[in-house]
């Protein structure tokens, strides 16, 4: 594992030095997106990639835990500190609740399962009014502050975002690699083995379940504090789609890719600026791409094609 | 040790096991054998938990453990190996090896993220006495490779090795030697000999006569759904109703 | 509650919930015939609305010849999408299944984009706007063209799959589809023509609900989603079950409309088939194993 730990230092190193180079311009904040971005899908491909399970609801809590955290602290008054991790146990907890009988479906049938549950608290957000402020969203959100700094900066957030980013990728690869991680990755290749030798699958898929929506949801309230505005359309099918794209173009069951589909999905739209309305048939057509000549997503298709273009004739190889 | 009490399995008006009973005693090789469509595998699914049988009891150390999901019997240390070999072809030997000491560790969710110290004292465990079945089937120059790499004579090891890990006191093996050459079969039956002397009740449903007579203490023979004969190698192979529910099926 | 204003509810989401099946039917062919849930129902749907438009605005066709033009056009759309990108899958895992008819279902919806712009475009009602009176209640023409042409296009699909030889070998497809390539019938054809039937069902559901609600090049969203709900209603038949399916989504949707609030109409939608999914995934009426044509 010590090259595991070699290359998160070293990408660590990277994202702490890149700030250098932009010196504070527009790209900041664009990467700002990028780290939430990565946050929400790892958290995806913890339950895609790992356990084999789809979602197509992750926006729904990405949403809920910026809308819990702004509530709590634009409307009550709570510390932002506090109302994180509120939010964050609190929907970890709903999805755990919700994960039995969901979890229970499989492929096409948990995907549009997941899909309604996303489109019910989206509408949730949109008619509650009184509460989250309706269609036309939530303002006045505070900003995190530690020891009399505030994070109000693009800059300043870049770090803020980033150190929780780089505790969540340390946390995913801690996990996928010790007894939790493997049982995940066992009843992903076959369930009946997996039980056999003493995995217990539905009580593991709840968990990571739960965990996954956790993960959106601290992804999601710092979102909104570093936002200080959240509004429904944020957090709609469309982005989940967008979710599942990142995890799906970066590599199933790769941190470094779902970082990998994050920046690349973030950053795309920047580029095609003069495309902006048009980058949804970018997403479908990278989608259906990648799912037809690289299911192994950039991290296992980029080398893939090196070794191909190298050594001809090298025969297919996909993990 | 373990004791079959009048399983019947009916399948949509199909009776696959009609009243099938026997006792398994410890420390004996068990064969299961019986002509195609005897109910075999049925059995052993019914056993390790995988179908529920229409009725009848299996007792398991005494504990009735009917209905019981495979999970909960491999706490219970009883395990199965399967016809067609079933890996986590995406993980390394070791770590197939590693998901079989599950239920000997106990680290949580949250502990493994944030690596506890426990956790990573449980993880070197796991890591080192994984090697030790690695090495007690012989497969220990393999660790590294993919397992969905692995020749299917290989993969069969790795199956035992990785079901070895939950330290069972009863073993399950469904057709362990389907698929492999004679050479791997005498090997194989020396590892099976030597997972007994380990203090490990087998049971085996096979096909290869000359395995099973070999090495099984006792033998239970399995006819169209019903229990024909049980007995030593020695009485079954001189029990007429055996021979001739063999005759004419000869695989 | 008065009883006329409940019977208008019901009369109007009798006409919805008719829509919801024709959708419904479409995913359900598909899944028998394949086992994949095509994400990309929906965008026919959609298509059909917007050809229509497209037919009767530029090409200047008059309403009975543009209507079976957008439906031509979309089972071709239909017939595309299967052999562009359900065929040439190498991993046809369900997960790469999901992923690959949501890609589809967006890039069609781009290009919709891309074609006819952001806005919602109206179609001329089948014959007029007048409404008519049914007790205290009162419906429009279009609403007696939804369900008349609804009851059509199910007689016609039944007729197919009982009476003719390739209505036929879909059903044995959908029973088993390995015997039924063991028999000789061409599997591969008819998922091919699951896809043309379900595209064309879509189209003509959008086409005739196009009057009432406008169109648009995102409308296939909800209102696939919703023809999904209606089919996992019906135990994913192909038949009956799901019309009732949709019918009763429909009239509990436009009652919740009216007697709850409007905001939440497309929730109960959703809790029906999150509760359905959990409760009863074979369907309201299906027994464990029903028949699914």
């Amino acid at each position: 594992m010590k090259r595991e730990l070699l290359k998160f230092l070293a990408f660590t190193v990277f994202v702490l030095l890149l700030p250098l180079y932009f010196q504070g311009g527009y790209l900041m904040n664009v990467l700002v997106f990028v780290g939430i971005n990565t946050m929400l899908a790892i958290a995806l491909n913890l339950l895609l990639g790992y356990a084999g399970q789809i979602s197509l609801g992750h926006a729904g809590f990405f949403g809920l835990g910026a809308y819990l955290s702004g509530i709590l602290t634009a409307t009550y008054g709570w510390n932002p500190w506090l109302a994180m991790p509120t939010a964050a146990i609190v929907v970890g907890g709903l999805a755990g609740l919700i994960g039995f009988p969901i979890l229970k479906l499989k492929g096409h049938y948990l995907a549009m399962a997941t899909l309604g549950l996303g489109i019910i608290i989206y509408i949730v957000f949109n008619e509650t009014v009184d509460l989250t402020g309706g269609p036309s969203g939530l303002s006045g959100i505070p900003n995190l502050a530690v020891a009399g700094v505030t994070f109000d900066s693009d800059v300043k957030n870049y770090y803020l975002i980033w150190g929780f980013t780089l505790a969540v990728i340390l946390f995913s690869l801690n996990l996928a690699n010790s007894r939790v991680g493997r049982a995940l990755r066992a009843v992903h290749d076959s369930e009946v083995a997996a039980r056999v030798v003493g995995v217990n699958a539905r009580i593991l898929k709840v968990q990571i379940f739960a965990l996954s929506a956790l993960l959106s949801s601290l992804a999601g309230s710092l979102y909104a504090h570093t936002m200080t505005f959240i509004s429904p359309a944020s957090f709609g099918f469309n982005f989940s789609v967008e979710l599942l794209t990142m995890v799906v173009i970066g590599g199933l069951g790769s941190v470094y890719g779902s970082f990998l589909g994050a920046a690349l999905l973030t950053l795309l739209p920047e580029f095609l600026r003069a495309a902006h309305d048009y980058d949804i048939i970018i997403y479908g057509a990278l989608l259906m791409l990648m799912v037809m000549f690289m299911p192994g997503g950039l991290v296992r298709g980029i080398p893939d094609l090196f070794r191909k273009v190298f050594k001809k004739g090298g025969g297919d190889s996909h993990a | 040790m373990l004791e079959v009490c009048g399983i019947t399995q009916i399948f949509g008006g199909v009776t696959a096991l009609a009243d099938v009973s026997f006792r398994i005693n410890q420390g004996d090789i068990t064969g299961v054998i019986g002509p195609n469509g005897a109910g075999k595998t049925t059995l052993f699914n019914i056993i390790t938990g995988i179908y529920t049988q229409t009725s009848g009891r299996v007792l398991f150390e005494e504990k009735d453990i009917s209905g019981l999901p495979p999970e909960k019997l491999a706490r219970l240390a009883m395990v199965r190996t399967f016809q067609n070999i079933e890996l986590f072809g995406g993980m390394t030997v070791h770590e197939n090896v590693m998901v079989g000491m599950q239920t000997k560790s106990s680290s949580g969710l949250l502990a493994c993220a944030l690596k506890m110290p426990w956790s990573i004292v449980e993880e070197r465990r796991i890591r080192e006495a994984s090697l030790k079945w690695l090495e007690f089937t012989g497969i220990t120059d393999l660790a590294d490779v993919t397992a969905g790499n692995l020749p299917f004579g290989k993969g069969r090891l790795l199956e035992i090795a990785r079901a070895l890990a939950v330290e069972p006191r009863i073993i399950l093996m469904d057709e362990p030697a389907a698929g492999l050459n004679s050479q791997e079969t005498v090997a194989l039956a020396q590892l099976i000999k030597r997972i007994r002397d380990l203090g490990i009740t087998v049971v085996l449903v096979e096909h290869d006569m000359e395995l099973v007579m070999d090495i099984c203490d006792r033998i239970v023979v399995l006819n169209l759904g019903r229990k024909l004969a049980e007995g030593t190698p020695r009485e079954i192979q001189d029990n007429s109703d055996v021979i001739a529910a063999y005759l004419g099926d000869d695989d | 509650m008065q009883f006329d204003q409940i019977l208008q509810y019901a009369l109007s989401g009798f006409s919805t919930g008719a829509i919801y099946a024709l959708i419904g039917i479409g995913f359900s062919i598909i899944y028998n015939a394949t086992g994949i849930i095509n994400f990309a129902q929906g965008e026919f749907v959609m298509l059909g609305g917007l050809l229509t438009l497209t037919c009767l605005d530029l090409l200047q066709l008059p309403l009975w010849a543009a209507i079976p033009c957008a439906v031509a056009v979309s089972t071709v759309a239909g017939l595309l999408f299967e052999r562009l990108a359900i065929r040439p899958l190498r991993q046809p895992t369900p997960i790469n299944l999901v992923i690959i008819t949501i890609g589809g279902s967006i890039l069609i919806r781009g290009l919709a984009m891309l074609l006819w712009g952001k806005d919602t475009h109206a179609i001329p009602a089948f014959s007029g706007d007048d409404p008519i009176a049914i007790g205290g209640a009162t419906i429009l023409p279009q609403h007696l063209w939804i369900l008349a042409i609804t009851v059509v296009i199910i007689a016609i699909n039944k007729f197919y799959f009982y009476h003719t030889i390739s209505g036929k070998a879909m059903r044995a497809c959908s029973y088993n589809r390995r015997a039924a390539g063991l028999v000789g019938i061409d599997v591969r054809r008819m998922v091919l023509f699951s896809f043309m039937i379900s595209s064309a069902m879509g189209a003509v559901a959008g086409i005739i609900v196009a009057p009432l609600t406008m169109t648009a090049y995102d409308v296939g969203v909800m209102l696939g989603l919703k023809g999904f709900c209606a089919a996992i209603i019906g135990g994913m038949s192909s038949g009956i079950a799901t019309v009732v399916g949709g019918l009763l989504l429909g009239v509990l949707e436009s009652l919740g409309a009216g007697l709850i609030s409007s905001g939440y109409k497309d929730a109960i939608a959703f809790i029906i088939l999150l509760l359905i999914l959990f409760i009863r995934p074979q369907g309201l009426f299906g027994k464990a194993d029903s028949e699914r044509v």
